[in-house]
Order: structure tokens, then C-alpha cells, then sequence
């Protein structure tokens, strides 16, 4: 079988998510190694501009799925539109982004096509068998194991946000952009999105975040939340605010934004953590962050042992601190 | 209302895991199990439902035997009865497989709506759910932090939580799979009474000719998903502890993540 690598792009009310360039940079290596073409899927509504976006980052072809059933993301329709593709053209390799979408449409692909789908990815490689090696993690990220499809196809793998670097190749554009007839009628939906309501918790997408400033129980309140905003703001654009469990339950964060191993998994360069304990519940969340920065007021808190810069202080004077300095150095810039 | 709750027995989450000397799984030798933290939502749901429109609660639980103490412990909250499907050839299985044998206990019980967790945190898979609905040809909604059913129990209005602070409201027909987050619900304890009524209630072991399957339709022959080379991640050093006055060790920070970290 040599009918290519193909990436699920990710789009939200017409932009394109950033795990699609992710997906399309590692779908690229992934189809030179076997020598097949790569192809990206884009599904969605009057979004066929987004597929010159797309381009230029190597794919051989993408197919736009434009149509007014798909305006709202279904399980369901989603997945008829790609297992009706996947079953035409047989690719060897299907890959989507681990985020809140693609973790609810993988399964039913995978269930739908009797394949396999390793789950939440950091890492995808070719074998000697020519086999896609996942490499995931299990157990809250104590343990790493491979998991491969070595019969079934496509192979299917869900690949965590941030893990990767986008890389844009420096051909010309060169995507053969092909429409696909979709047969999806709004009845056919048994669960349809009534209505998409915007909370005030989260307001960058905390998976995506390259910074996040994190609060714990130390912070005492949802009011003393705000140091925490303005330290993301000073610290720029795209900076995601994010809680410990302790916080959420106490009621200074909304559950949204609780990271750990009931929470989410977030996997930025620089994570600050202010007033959190580093419970082993907690670090299932965060412990690939590249740098990870702790403000504590007791020096023997369990965070200080993972944390590349650790700062014994009270947060409530650090904080600030912090966030002035910041600002200082950025005029300076 | 009778309802169906898929849970699992896995390792406390406080558990240090060591990998065993074929590098193909866990030692498991003094873990502590719990049922799977989601699964907790999903039974206080169901039993949440029960109270408001009668009916039952049915576990179901893939597992080893030491999974009969999970489920106990889900009768002790109130569930009525159980399904436990044993067999060692089921060890192994991945989600999909999982999810066969689910749906081969599952397809001849009445219900009207079957709630799962949104995640197992042994394997982290997050797709039981998703494809037990699609062998059962139902529809599902996955990170639900809020169901509410229609008085004619036709259809469920869910609330989802996905990325960014966006919540999609969803309207899902029943029977349907539903996926528990936390905050979809607070799980209640189970009481002295509740546990010693759950001694009684009954536990129907099905093993796989219980099921009317094959060895190899199961486990992991008859999985597509392979598991393979167990590894321990990279230990994360600690790096410089900072102590001294504030403003001194704030401004060393900031010099060190601008200098050396290049990150601000
Ligand atoms: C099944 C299960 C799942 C869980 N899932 C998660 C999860 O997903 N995410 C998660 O985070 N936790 C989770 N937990 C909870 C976890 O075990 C911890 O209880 C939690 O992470 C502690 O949060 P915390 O660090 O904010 O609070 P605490 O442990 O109370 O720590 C507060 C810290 O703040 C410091 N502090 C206080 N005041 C100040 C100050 N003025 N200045 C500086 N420092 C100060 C203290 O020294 C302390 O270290 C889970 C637990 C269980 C049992
Ligand atoms: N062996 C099992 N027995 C019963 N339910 C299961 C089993 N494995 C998974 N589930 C259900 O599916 C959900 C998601 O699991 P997973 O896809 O493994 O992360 C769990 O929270 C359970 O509700």
C-alpha cells in the first residue's frame, strides 16, 4: 500500500489550530521516509481559503470538505466525511492533533475504519518494518511505551499540541487542492451543537500556550488570580493563566483551566508556577514543559525538585516583582 | 431509566510505577487499585438519574478478579448490579478491543443511556467511550461536565468542555455513550448501609464463552494496537534553588530566563 500520510488539519470558527502545521511538519518527514505523498484534509464551512494557508508546508495535496453540515464539529459527520475518503483512497498513515476536537473524532475513525489509534503522541517515527512507531505516554507521563499498527491501515495517531517545531519548507506552494463531495445531511446527526458559549476562564487556548502562569492554593483567592494576569500580560501576547487542582476546588480558577491529571496537559516552554506544591498529581500535567519556574515560600515544596529555576519567596511580593521587571526588560528591548 | 455505567479498576494515581523486566508492562506487585477517578463522575451520575426518573444502575467493568473490589465499591454507592467480564485472554486488549467485549455484555441489556469516563488514567487511551458507541451504532458526547435529561427521556441537553474557554452546548438523542469530566458532578461517598448491602447485590461473571467469543477475536492477538518497549521518562533535575531577598532573586530570575533560558 503506498497511498500516503495524511493529516487531519484543525480548524475553529475558519482559523486553522496551530497542531495542523505541527501535523503537516511531521507528516512530511514521516511520508519521505516511506516515499509517499502527503495530503491534508480540511473540513469545515466556506473554509476552502484556508486551504493556501495550508500550503507550502509540503503537502502533495489537500482535500477541502466544505459544506454547511460540517459548519459545527460532529463526531459523527466528521467522521463519515474522513472514513468515506480514507476508505476511497487507503492511506498508510492517518494522523490528527490530541486537542479537545481531535480526541473526540480519532476513536470513532478508528472504531469506524477497525484500526489502530495510539492516543496523545510526543513522538512518531518510521521503523526498519517501514511501521509507524507512537511513542505516548501512560500512567500520568510515568512510563513511556511504543505502540505500533503493523497490519491494520491507516495507522492512526493523535499527536500532542506543542511537541513539535513547525517547520515551513521553502518550496513553492504545490498542493493540488481537491473538493470532496460531502454526504452528510443534518439529519443524519443524532448530537448537533446547540450553542458554543465562551467562559471567562480560559482565554488562550491553554494547550497551545508557549508560556503559562500557573496558580496554586497558595494564592489564596480568585481576586489574588489577577497578579497572575498581569504577569501573563506583561510577559506578552498568547500567555495562558492556568490552575492547580487545589485552586479549582477552592474556588479561585474554573475547571477549565486546571492542569494536571484530572485537568489538561500542557506543554509550554516556560511554565511559572506560583504557590503550588508539585504534588505527583499536578506534574502529570506539566512535567514536559521546557522550563519550568517555581515561586514557593517553603523550600522543601516537591516542585523545587523538577523546577529549573526555583524562587523561595512569597509569592504575593515576588509576583509583582516579577512582573515589573519583566516589564522593565521589555522596554528595554 | 436504566442505565449502564462502563468503569475500570485502575492504579491509584499516588502510585510509583516501575516497569517489569520484559519491558512490555508494569510490575503491578503492591499497587494500590482504585476505580478510575472519571468513572467515579459517571456513577454518581447515573445514580443521580436514577433518583430522578427510577430504574437501574448496571455496572460494567473489564478486569482481573481484584477488580471485584471496585466494583463493590460502586454497589456500595448505590448501583444495583454488575457485569464483570474475566478472562485472562482479555489482558492485552486495546481500546477497540476493550471496547468489543464491552459491547458484546452490553448489547443485550435495556438501557437508555450508558455513561463512561472521558479517560482511563492507567493507559490514557480516551477512546473507550467513543468507540463503544460506534460498534453500538449510538451517538456520544465526550467531556461532559453537565447532562441534563428530557422529562421524556428521548434526548439529553450535554454541556462539553473543549480548549480555549469554549463550551459546546450539545443536544444528543438517547440512548447515547456519555463521557464524564470532572466538574460534572460531586461523587458521593459510599455510606456504612451502602456497603453492606452491596455484599448482596449480584456480580454476573462473564468470562469469553460467557461472551460467545474467540481467543483470538480478543487480548492481544486479536488487537490491531501494539504496546511495546516500556520506558521510564528522562528524570527532570532539580536546577537552581534561588533564596535571598526578593527583589534581588526576582531580578537574578529574570536575567537567567532572558540570558541564559532565552525565553523572555
Ligand atoms: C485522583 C486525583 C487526581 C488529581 N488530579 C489533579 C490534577 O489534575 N491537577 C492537580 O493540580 N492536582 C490534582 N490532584 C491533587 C493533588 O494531589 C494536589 O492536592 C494538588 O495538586 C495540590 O495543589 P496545590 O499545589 O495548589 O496546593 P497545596 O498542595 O496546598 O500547595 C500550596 C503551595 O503553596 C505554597 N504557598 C502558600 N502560600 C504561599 C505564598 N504566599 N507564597 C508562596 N507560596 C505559597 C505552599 O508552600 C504550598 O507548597 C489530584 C488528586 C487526586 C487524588
Ligand atoms: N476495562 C474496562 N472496563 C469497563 N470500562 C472501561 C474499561 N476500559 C475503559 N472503560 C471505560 O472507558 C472510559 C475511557 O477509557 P480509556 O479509553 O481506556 O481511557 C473509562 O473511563 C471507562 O468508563
Amino acid at each position: 500500500m503506498s497511498n500516503g500520510v495524511w493529516i487531519i488539519a484543525e480548524q475553529r470558527e475558519g482559523k486553522l489550530k496551530k497542531v495542523s502545521f505541527e501535523l503537516l511538519t511531521i507528516g512530511r518527514k514521516l511520508a519521505s521516509k516511506i516515499g509517499e505523498p502527503l495530503a491534508a484534509i480540511l473540513l469545515g464551512y466556506e473554509v476552502e481559503k484556508l486551504a493556501e494557508t495550508l500550503d507550502g508546508y509540503g503537502a502533495d495535496k489537500i482535500f477541502v470538505c466544505d459544506d454547511e453540515a460540517l459548519k459545527n464539529y460532529s463526531n459523527e459527520g466528521y467522521t463519515k466525511v474522513i472514513v468515506d475518503l480514507a476508505k476511497a483512497h487507503q492511506p498508510s498513515i492517518l494522523l490528527g492533533g490530541a486537542t479537545a476536537q481531535g480526541k473526540d473524532l480519532l476513536p470513532r475513525v478508528a472504531a469506524r475504519m477497525q484500526t489502530g489509534l495510539a492516543s496523545d503522541c510526543v513522538g512518531l517515527e518510521i521503523n526498519q518494518e517501514g511501521h509507524l512507531v507512537a511513542k505516548r505516554p501512560m500512567y500520568a507521563g510515568k512510563v513511556l511505551v511504543d505502540a505500533i499498527t503493523p497490519e491494520a491501515r491507516p495507522q492512526m495517531a493523535a499527536l500532542r499540541p506543542n511537541v513539535l517545531e513547525v517547520e515551513k519548507t521553502d518550496e513553492p506552494k504545490k498542493a493540488e487542492i481537491e473538493k470532496v463531495k460531502v454526504e452528510v445531511k443534518p439529519d443524519d446527526l443524532r448530537a448537533v451543537i446547540k450553542e458554543v458559549v465562551k467562559t471567562a476562564g480560559e482565554k488562550v487556548d491553554l494547550i497551545e500556550g508557549l508560556v503559562i502562569v500557573f496558580g496554586g492554593r497558595g494564592m489564596k483567592s480568585g481576586e489574588n488570580f489577577k497578579i497572575l494576569e498581569e504577569l501573563a500580560s506583561a510577559l506578552g501576547e498568547g500567555v495562558a493563566v492556568g490552575a492547580s487542582r487545589s485552586a479549582v476546588d477552592s474556588g479561585f480558577a474554573p475547571h477549565d483551566i486546571q492542569v494536571g491529571q484530572t485537568g489538561k496537559v500542557v506543554n509550554p516552554t516556560l511554565y511559572i508556577a506560583c504557590g503550588i506544591s508539585g504534588a505527583i498529581q499536578h506534574l502529570a500535567g506539566m512535567r514536559t514543559s521546557k522550563c519550568i519556574v517555581a515561586i514557593n515560600k517553603d523550600p522543601e515544596a516537591p516542585i523545587f525538585q523538577v523546577a529549573d529555576y526555583g524562587i523561595v519567596a512569597d509569592l504575593f511580593t515576588a509576583v509583582p516583582l516579577l512582573t515589573e521587571e519583566i516589564k522593565k526588560l521589555k522596554e528595554q528591548d | 431509566m436504566n442505565i449502564v455505567v462502563c468503569m475500570k479498576q485502575v492504579p491509584d494515581t499516588e502510585t510509583k510505577i516501575k516497569i517489569n523486566p520484559e519491558g512490555r508492562g508494569i510490575v503491578t506487585e503492591g499497587i494500590k487499585y482504585v476505580m478510575n477517578p472519571y468513572d467515579e463522575y459517571a456513577v454518581e451520575e447515573a445514580l443521580k438519574l436514577k433518583e430522578k426518573f427510577g430504574g437501574t444502575v448496571t455496572i460494567v467493568c473489564m478486569g482481573p478478579s481484584r477488580a471485584t473490589e471496585a466494583i463493590r465499591t460502586a454497589l456500595a454507592m448505590g448501583a444495583d448490579d454488575a457485569i464483570h467480564l474475566n478472562d485472562p485472554a482479555f489482558e492485552g486488549s486495546d481500546s477497540v478491543t476493550t471496547a468489543k467485549i464491552l459491547a458484546k455484555a452490553i448489547r443485550d441489556l435495556k438501557y437508555d443511556l450508558i455513561l463512561a469516563g472521558k479517560q482511563a488514567v492507567d493507559f490514557d487511551c480516551s477512546q473507550v467511550f467513543a468507540c463503544l458507541a460506534e460498534i453500538l451504532d449510538l451517538p456520544y458526547a465526550s467531556v461532559v461536565t453537565g447532562l441534563e435529561v428530557e422529562e421524556d427521556q428521548k434526548s439529553a441537553t450535554v454541556k462539553r468542555e473543549t480548549e480555549g474557554g469554549i463550551q459546546e452546548i450539545i443536544e444528543i438523542n438517547l440512548p447515547a455513550v456519555i463521557a464524564a469530566q470532572k466538574g460534572l458532578n460531586e461523587p458521593r461517598y459510599a455510606s456504612l448501609p451502602g456497603i453492606m448491602k452491596a455484599k448482596k447485590k449480584p456480580i454476573k461473571e462473564m468470562n469469553l464463552a460467557a461472551l460467545g467469543m474467540d481467543a483470538n477475536e480478543v487480548g492481544e492477538e486479536g488487537s490491531k494496537l501494539k504496546t511495546m518497549n516500556y520506558s521510564l521518562p528522562p528524570e527532570r533535575k532539580a536546577g537552581k534553588k534561588i533564596e535571598g531577598e526578593p527583589k534581588e532573586i526576582v531580578a537574578q530570575l529574570v536575567t537567567l530566563l532572558h540570558v541564559e533560558a532565552k525565553l523572555v
